[in-house]
């Protein structure tokens, strides 16, 4: 993730709008990450959430003028993007479970974790094997979509737990039960799996096993 | 008050994100210190935030930018010319 910049945000806008247009696409690149992967998340699919990005992405210009700065430019964008998303869902009428009106923090669940006993971190050079981000990823993908979004936001995309609240439409308390209940999740179908993954222990001798 | 297992896993998404008060973070770590099951969960909890979080897991796809700047570059010179 880029760090929002707002003065930089503040003077592009003002360009733009007094008609230099081309400043645009200087202004939209830093979300470009976070848009995709919301719309990602939302829509699952690679093909129509880069198309769905490139409407967001077009519909921010067209209403840049209405951007009031109450807001990071980000949310706003975000805001923007989460829209094209749902109204795809409802347009094609996708799973309903898998929409966000239908999911609620109300659904039951168990969030209990993988109980172990030890834990050996797992280094992020370990992420040189494919077979690790794929995991990773999957376990993500796999996620409720309502979790999903969040950890997309928070932890992925490193937003703040206000800024996530107001991209996704929902509360700050939302935020952070959804968060702890995915990491919860996470946890639980990554952490027996990431053994595999942790540098080898020394043996009594000293020797690698 | 002592707390429990249950208790610590209710928190440990706050405590990673350092969104505990002062006093329960003192309890969560005294807790911590004696209890090994608890210290795994959130060591690996956190160990698992951090690697899903890593740059390499969640990329682009390939070109994506630059279709999305090329469809903007159309855009912005229908808007020119309007």
């Amino acid at each position: 993730m880029t760090a929002p910049n707002p003065e930089f945000e503040a003077d592009c806008i003002r360009r733009i709008l007094a008609g230099e247009r081309h400043l645009f696409h200087e202004l939209i690149r830093p979300c470009e990450r976070s848009i995709y992967f919301l719309l990602s998340s939302l829509l699952r699919n690679e093909a129509e959430a880069e198309d769905a990005a490139q409407e967001t992405a077009i519909k921010v210009y067209l209403n840049l003028k209405n951007f009031r700065g109450d807001s990071q430019f980000r949310t706003w964008v975000l805001s923007i993007a989460r829209n094209e998303g749902l109204g795809r869902l409802r347009k094609a009428a996708t799973r309903r479970e898998d929409s966000l009106d239908a999911e609620t923090d109300e659904q039951t669940g168990d969030y209990t974790p993988a109980i172990l006993t030890s834990w050996r971190e797992v280094p992020s050079k370990a992420l040189e094997r494919e077979e690790l981000g794929a995991m990773l990823r999957k376990a993500v993908e796999g996620l409720p979509a309502i979790y999903r979004n969040v950890v997309l936001l928070r932890d992925i995309e490193e937003m703040d737990v206000r800024e996530t609240a107001v991209a996704l439409g929902t509360t700050e308390g939302a935020v952070k039960v959804r968060l702890h209940r995915a990491r919860a999740l996470l946890q639980r179908e990554l952490a027996p799996r990431l053994e595999g993954f942790a540098p080898k222990r020394k043996g009594v001798l000293g020797w690698f096993r | 008050m002592r707390i429990d297992c249950q208790h610590v896993w209710e928190y440990i998404s706050a405590y990673i994100d350092g969104e505990v008060d002062a006093d329960l973070r003192a309890e969560i770590d005294k807790h911590l210190e004696t209890c090994e099951i608890c210290s795994a969960v959130l060591d690996s909890t956190r160990n698992v935030v951090v690697l899903v979080a890593d740059g390499r897991v969640f990329e682009l796809p390939a070109g994506l930018s630059e279709r999305l700047h090329a469809r903007l570059d159309r855009e912005l010179e229908l808007s020119n010319s309007s």
